[in-house]
Formats: C-alpha cells, structure tokens, sequence
C-alpha cells in the first residue's frame, strides 16, 4: 500500500531547503503552502510578479485593501520592511537572476530538467502564461513541488515532456508526494523517498529511468 | 505654463483615432483605470489593438470593450481568469486576435519603446512555442529570443496623486504596469485620486516624473 505524503508534509519538505535570508516566489497553487510553514527561525522575503518585496499574509477579513493583491489576484499584505515597485523593476528582479529560488507546481518535468506548467491543450482554452516563463527562466533555484502522477494516475516524471514547455533544462529539485529527487546530467537521482515506499514502486509510477542516491533517506511525516 | 490636467473623462480620452494601439495598466482588478476605459468605449474608437496584462472580468473595463467589438486585436500574458466570458467568447468564434507574450517580455518590450531600444535578446521562452517565428541566438551559452520593442499610441494609467505638471504618485500594487506603460505611448492619459499644489508632491518619491504624461484627470475613489 502506497501512502503519499499530505501536502502540508509536502510543504514543510520543501520549506526546509529554503535558506534563512532568502528572496523566495511562490507559485500559484501547492506551493503558496510553503509560507505557512516556515518556522519562526527564518527570516525569508517573499515577492511578487505584480510589484511586491515583503509580502505577507491574507489580511483579516474586512479589512485590507483591494488594489493590494498577489499573483493570483488574492488579497495580501505588507510586511514592515516591505517595498513596492513597478513591472518592470518587478520582472527584472526574476529574469536578472535576483530571486534566489522559486518553488513552481508542474504538469511534466523531464529528466533533462524541462518544465510544462502553462498549457495542456491549446486548442479549446485560449492560451495564457503569466509569468511562469520568466520566473522558470530566471530565478537562481527553480524547486518543483508536485504529485508524483497525475489524477488520472499517470506519470509525470518523463524522458521528454509531451505538455509545451514552459522553460528548456531549468528545474533543479523535484518534490513530490512520493519523493525528492535531484536533476542531474545523468538524469533523475532519488534523494528521499516517503515511508514504506519501495524503489522498484517508485520507478513503476515515473516514466524517466530513476538512479538512487547510496544514502537514501526517508521523507519525513506528521 | 504648464498644466496637464484636464476637467472631464471625455476631454482626457478626446481624440483617440480607430485602430490606435492602446496600452491599459492593472494586473486583476489592481491598478486599472476603469473609469478612462469606460470614457473610450463613450468616446467610440474601434479596431483597437489594447495592450494588457489580463482580458477584462465580466462587464467592466476591457471586457466591456472586447463585448462592444471594439478591439480587433489584444496583446496580453494572462487572458483567461474565472471572468473573462467576453474574451474567451469571441476568441473562440475567432473575432479577436490574441498575441500572448510573457509577462516580463510584455513589460520589457514596453520599457524599449520607451527607452528608444530597437529591442533585445531574452532567454524567456527560448524553446517554447512563443517562440515561434523568432529569432534565436546563444548568448552567454543561452539560448535567447529576439523581442521587438511594444510601444503605444496612448497608454490609460491609474494613480494615486498628480500635480499639474503630471508628476505621480501611485498607491501599493495599484503601480504595477502604469509606470513604463507611462514612458511607451505617444499619448500618455492618466486617472489620479487627486490633484495636489506643484511642489507637494516629495520629489524623492515621484514614480513617474511628468515629462512622461499628457493629460491628468481626477477621478474620486468610489
């Protein structure tokens, strides 16, 4: 029996290999999880594409003020020390390489480190990719937090991405419910795999050949 | 002397020709300059090219202007929200043009009309489909795109505070795209919340100093 991991489990996986200082953007999606999960002990400014350093928290309800949103149009708020800045300064900070990791959700990764995260059928939506090129391209650490198969049960770990890229032999690490696994040039390694998992069950649900790291670790719960 | 304030919406707007390239500000509902949008739709352009991050949400703004078929072509990076009925509408039935950019290309390619730059070389979306068309060449041991500079012939901005030389002021994310949307049209049209004496405004806080602006029109906070 299979258990993955909780996303909340997923998060706090994730949130420990963000350095205390750094300048971090969160995906829409899974990863926004990830800052409600950083411990008191670090200290890590959070931007956003629409012109925000220090962003913080939801507001209370009833408060907060409408024009001041995150990526995906939520309400947000400043936290002391925080700046604004327009697009431009904005994308500059991502695609000059300021932002030190992003942590992005995925359709497909490849094993060469390809991202599909903006599109998955062309033909019936009309087409929409934000930031995630810049983002994907630009940020000095790209961490992809992810199921480890879709809904449907399908891999998403492959050789080649079937999905439009998003950005060509970017990502870095690969977090999923059922793993943490490295890009290198020789492909995926295995760095962590979640409890009671077996290599030969991982490597049955991920399309791209896995290697294993010699000391592999266990992916931490509850 | 020198006053850029005008007294009403339509006098702001006066002018704008058919087929004009019009860059509108806002990212979501943040920053939009809904009342200077609503003037042009009263004013009757058509066959507008509009340039903007998102394609309207609902009945208002640029969804009110793609609904009244009077935009031929859009150029924006996020068409698609749970609101844009409008937009998604006559993309399907193929009555509008939609050139989907990357946020940050979209911001820049603005910013080198407004610097005066023949365009420039990004890795952002090298080997993706918007890429397409483009030219490419490694650069750094990157793969870059050429992007060619977006300028307008007018550009709609909202801001906090003006002066009657045009200096201003915005206000938290509300800044986003307005700044360089200001520097990239022949005709630069902004919405304030307020117009203050010359000289109030902190010059070590001007955003965007008014040699960028053409005519300021205030309109109260709802």
């Amino acid at each position: 029996m299979i258990a993955p991991l909780a996303a909340v489990d997923l998060a706090r996986r994730v949130a420990a290999d963000i350095p205390d200082g750094s300048y971090a953007n969160l995906g829409i999606g899974l990863p926004t999880l990830v800052a409600d999960v950083v411990g008191p002990d670090k200290e890590i400014v959070y931007h956003s594409e629409n012109g925000i350093l220090g962003m913080g928290p939801a507001p209370a309800p009833g408060t907060g003020d409408p024009e001041l949103i995150n990526a995906g149009k939520q309400p947000v708020t400043l936290l002391p020390g925080g700046a604004f800045f327009h697009h431009t300064d904005a994308f500059m900070m991502m695609r000059g390489g300021h932002i030190d990791v992003t942590v992005l959700g995925a359709f497909q990764v490849s094993e060469r480190g390809d991202l599909a995260n903006w599109i998955t059928d062309v033909a019936t939506m009309p087409p929409a990719v934000g930031g995630a090129m810049d983002l994907a391209v630009g940020a000095q650490r790209v961490l992809v937090m992810t199921t480890h198969v879709t809904r449907e049960g399908r891999p998403k770990l492959l050789p080649r991405c079937s999905f439009p890229l998003t950005a060509a032999g970017v990502v870095d690490r690969v977090y999923t419910d059922l793993a943490v696994l490295d890009v290198t040039p020789e492909g995926f390694v295995v760095l962590e795999m979640a409890p009671g998992l077996t290599a030969v069950e991982l490597q049955g649900l991920t399309a791209a050949r896995l290697s294993f790291a010699d000391e592999l670790g266990v992916l931490p719960t509850g | 002397m020198i006053d850029k304030r005008v007294a009403t919406l339509a006098d702001a707007v006066a002018g704008i020709g058919d087929e004009a390239t019009v860059l509108i500000g806002g990212f979501g509902d943040s920053g939009v300059p809904v009342e200077l949008v609503h003037a042009l739709l009263d004013q009757g352009a058509r066959d507008l090219t509009v340039v903007t991050n998102n394609a309207g949400s609902g009945e208002r703004d640029v969804a009110a202007l793609i609904r009244e078929r009077r935009v031929r072509k859009i150029v924006c990076s996020y068409p698609r929200s749970a609101g844009s009925i409008w937009f998604e509408e006559l993309w399907r039935a193929g009555e509008i043009e939609l050139e989907l950019v990357p946020q940050g290309t979209l911001s820049e390619r603005m910013r080198a009309a407004g610097a005066g730059l023949g365009g420039f070389f990004t890795p952002t979306g090298a080997d993706t489909l918007l890429a397409e068309g483009k030219e490419v060449r490694v650069l750094g041991g990157r793969r870059q795109v050429f992007e060619e500079p977006l300028p307008g012939d007018v550009a709609l901005v909202k801001a906090h505070r003006a002066d009657r030389w045009g200096n201003l002021v915005y206000r938290t994310a509300a800044r986003n795209f307005g700044p360089t949307m200001a520097t990239a049209a022949a005709l630069t049209v902004v919405q304030v919340e307020e117009f203050v004496e010359l000289g109030e405004l902190d010059p070590e806080a001007v955003v965007t100093p008014g040699i960028y602006v053409d005519r300021v029109v205030a309109v109260r906070a709802p």
